[in-house]
């Protein structure tokens, strides 16, 4: 069973090497869905956001949701990847490293829905220059900031590793430059007692800290919403329900992901049923906190005779009953049933469940995000009938698409740049006194 | 030719002495609030005269036509800052004279140069229950004591000012939106494509007008302190026919719509001035007079209305019950 580092840098290679002729033609769709993303965009900056489907009231719709959504993703990859790291057990190992690329890839794509929501993105470097810290936003800038330089960190340190395996391993038949940038990114790592010991440190703090940071931030981003006093936003509770629903989804992604791994670079041997089934155990939990905190916010709202609630809850049952059915009731009760009965655990059935809370966690944010902006106090009047219900136009799916499509192309280069299956902690010895930090 | 005749005008005027600066005039021009333009003597050719007070004391009398508007000054964006010194706002709206005449929105989207589709002002049909009766509510932006807008804003564009303003600096704006969702009135409107209002290219901007228009930016009621640093009245109380909208000063405790000037705190004492949604705690500088005793009937503020206005109004329910054929063309 156990594998020396070489072995399984023999194995790997193939991954790294050149592409095939399957993985050309996914590469060629998603860059097509990216093109057509960006002449959407092209489209919205020449004609502006009356190409949209936002208005004056719902002035914000899929933009923001896929933020959110992208951001929770990241999110939920630090929180998984960090605790998978602290944990010590054996098992995580195959799995580690797709956490840490989730992390980084939806972090890097979530803030562009920002720039294509924002009216005049050039001056977006005004929240830099003209900062006023009274403002959540502020808040969600200083900490989108620190968690890409938190996250890039803990990445990277957990990869020097593997640069310098792959840097030292001569028959790895792959272009110059790629070796140029493994003997560069590996930073003279020779796995030295010293430098091992160090890195190991290193990377114990950033796996807390990426934690600790990720809980933080993505509370600031519901306190965007929870701050304001919107019927449906303004709610004490947002904070923990937004990083128990990232969680929820980023899990959902992971399993997804492995799933993916799994079939195309046959790494049946490293990751297995045990794996989908202990990742699926924790989507069980989490699913269960998120219908819990959902429960609780929509009963509050609903038992209530508060006018506002009243209308806004009228409207999801009335205007949006299949995305609520969808967002609450299919994605917590479908992952938790398959995951809940022993016989209905299989592979593709927890991918299954896996991506119904996936979709359902996309739907869970429009219905945060533009049913509240539709039932403002002031009931929407006086105003165009055609600017009054908000539906998305192909420019922002486009962009939806396109995002969608970077973080599969973005998966795919990472994949061909380094193992997805990390070969210095496959072959780390367990060290039984090092527990938990 | 022109130019000549306002130059000699001119000196007179300044020999008069009352050419102390735009102060003095505006005090005067703050006399005619509200009354319309009458061009009938200038025809006629009467020089027709009229009393000033200077300002150390004296009254004299001036030709009519030697009287220049009040200059207007620049404002910039620094300047917009700070407010007109010694003022605190408010508006009082009385809903027992609304009648959807629109003349309000009218004279905003003209004075303002505000595009199509971009209203400052909004008129509501409001029924607060199933046995009240229904009024019009106009609708402009509160200019809140405690403005949500300008807490949530994250690079300062709008703020609130010594005078109780809240402007907008469309230079700085970054049009994410976050002042409109954090405005519990939907007093913000945002300029979605490029404004269809032709300006001159040379206007400089003026976050007090927010002329011209810029797109990817927020937009919404400023007061009028253009107007105000002329003592007059906002554009939308003097296109009012049926005098609804008071302003004044609260520091004064006098507002007027024109016609009548009254106490502010008498007329919300005697009325049962309110302000809405006091619960939010925004502290909105306008103020509504309930509609008691009212001087219309609702309904003709909708049988009035053109096609392309009445369909504004077509998904609220007490049009669809009292208007049921407007709804079903067939």
């Amino acid at each position: 069973m156990e594998k020396s580092a070489n072995d399984l840098l023999k194995e790997f290679a193939p991954q790294l090497e050149n592409p095939t002729k399957k993985w050309w033609l996914i590469f060629g769709i998603m860059v097509i869905l990216f093109i057509f993303g960006i002449y959407g965009l092209i489209y919205q900056i020449r004609y502006g956001h009356i190409v949209t489907g936002m208005r004056d009231h719902v002035v914000w719709g899929v933009y923001i949701v896929n933020f959110i959504f992208f951001m929770g993703l990241s999110y939920a990859g630090a929180i998984i990847s960090g605790a998978l790291h602290l944990m010590k057990t054996d098992w995580r190992k195959p799995i580690m490293r797709m956490g840490e690329l989730i992390t980084v890839i939806s972090l890097l794509i979530g803030p562009c829905f920002i720039i294509f929501c924002v009216g005049r993105f050039d001056r977006l470097h005004y929240l830099i220059i003209y900062p006023r810290i009274q403002s959540p936003i502020t808040w969600d800038v200083i900490a989108i900031m620190t968690d890409i330089v938190g996250c890039l960190l803990f990445l990277y340190l957990s990869f020097i590793e593997d640069f310098a395996k792959l840097r030292d391993y001569k028959e790895l038949n792959v272009p110059n430059w790629k070796k140029k940038m493994y003997t560069f990114l590996a930073l003279n790592y020779k796995g030295t007692p010293e430098q091992e010991k160090r890195l190991k440190q290193s990377k114990n703090v950033m796996a807390a800290m990426v934690i600790a940071i990720a809980i933080i931030v993505y509370s600031v981003l519901a306190w965007i919403f929870g701050v304001t006093l919107q019927p449906g936003w303004h709610s004490t509770i947002f904070g923990p329900y937004f990083v128990i629903a990232a969680v929820y989804s980023g899990t959902g992604l992971l399993i997804i992901l492995m799933w993916f791994y799994r079939k195309f670079f046959h790494l049946e041997e490293y990751i297995t049923k045990k794996h989908f089934v202990n990742i699926g155990i924790l989507l069980f939990i989490l699913g269960a906190f998120y219908g819990y905190f959902t429960f609780s916010d929509y009963l509050t709202k609903w038992y209530g005779s508060v006018r506002m609630d009243k209308l806004l809850i009228d409207m999801l049952f009335k205007n949006y009953f299949w995305e609520f059915v969808v967002a609450n009731y299919i994605g917590v009760i479908v992952p938790m049933v398959i995951l809940g009965f022993k016989r209905f655990r299989t592979i593709n059935a927890i991918t299954i469940g896996a991506f119904i809370t996936l979709i359902s966690l996309w739907f869970n944010r429009f219905l945060i995000v533009v049913p509240t902006l539709e039932t403002p106090f002031l009931p929407i009047q006086d105003n165009r009938m055609a600017w009054i219900k908000y539906a998305p136009t192909w420019v922002e799916i486009s962009l939806f698409t396109a995002g969608v499509s970077v973080f599969v192309i973005l998966m795919m280069l990472a994949a061909k740049f380094i193992p997805i299956v990390s070969i210095s902690e496959m072959t780390e010895k367990q060290d039984k006194e090092n527990i938990i930090i | 030719m022109k130019n000549d005749e306002s130059k000699n005008t001119r000196r007179r005027f300044l020999k008069l002495g009352i050419g102390a600066g735009a102060a003095s005039l505006a005090g005067f021009a703050g006399a005619k609030m509200g009354a319309s333009e009458n061009n009938t003597e200038e025809k006629s050719g009467i020089k027709e005269t009229i009393k000033v007070l200077t300002p150390d004391g004296k009254l004299v009398e001036v030709e009519k036509t030697s009287i220049l508007p009040a200059k207007d000054v620049f404002i910039d964006r620094i300047k917009a800052q700070e407010g007109i010194a010694g003022r605190k706002f408010v508006m009082v709206i009385d809903l027992a004279k609304c009648k959807n005449a629109r003349k309000c929105i009218d004279a905003c989207q003209e004075g303002h140069k505000l595009p199509t589709d971009h209203e400052w002002m909004k008129l509501y049909l409001l029924k607060d229950s199933d046995a009240t009766a229904p009024y019009w509510f106009p609708k402009p932006c509160y200019h809140c004591d405690n403005p949500l807008c300008v807490s949530v804003c994250p690079v300062g564009a709008t703020y609130k000012r010594s005078d109780g303003i809240v402007l907008v600096d469309t230079e700085r704006c970054i049009g994410c939106k976050f002042c409109m969702t954090g405005c519990p009135y939907s007093a913000r409107v945002f300029h979605w494509k490029k404004p269809d209002v032709v300006v001159d290219e040379n206007t400089p901007y003026s976050p007090e007008t927010n002329i011209p228009p810029k797109e990817g930016t927020v937009g919404k009621c400023v007061f009028c302190p253009d107007k105000l640093r002329n003592n007059e009245l906002p554009r939308c109380a003097t296109a009012c026919p049926m005098g609804v909208i008071y302003f004044g000063d609260m520091l004064e405790d006098s507002v007027t719509n024109g016609t009548e000037t009254v106490r502010f705190s008498e007329l919300l004492r005697d009325r049962g001035g309110y302000r809405y949604k006091e619960e939010l705690g925004t502290e909105p500088s306008v103020y509504y007079l309930p509609p008691t005793q009212r001087q219309f009937p609702w309904e003709r503020g909708y049988e009035s209305l053109p096609d392309s206005i009445k369909s504004r109004y077509e998904n609220i329910d007490v049009i669809k019950e009292t208007f049921p054929k407007d709804n079903n063309p067939a």
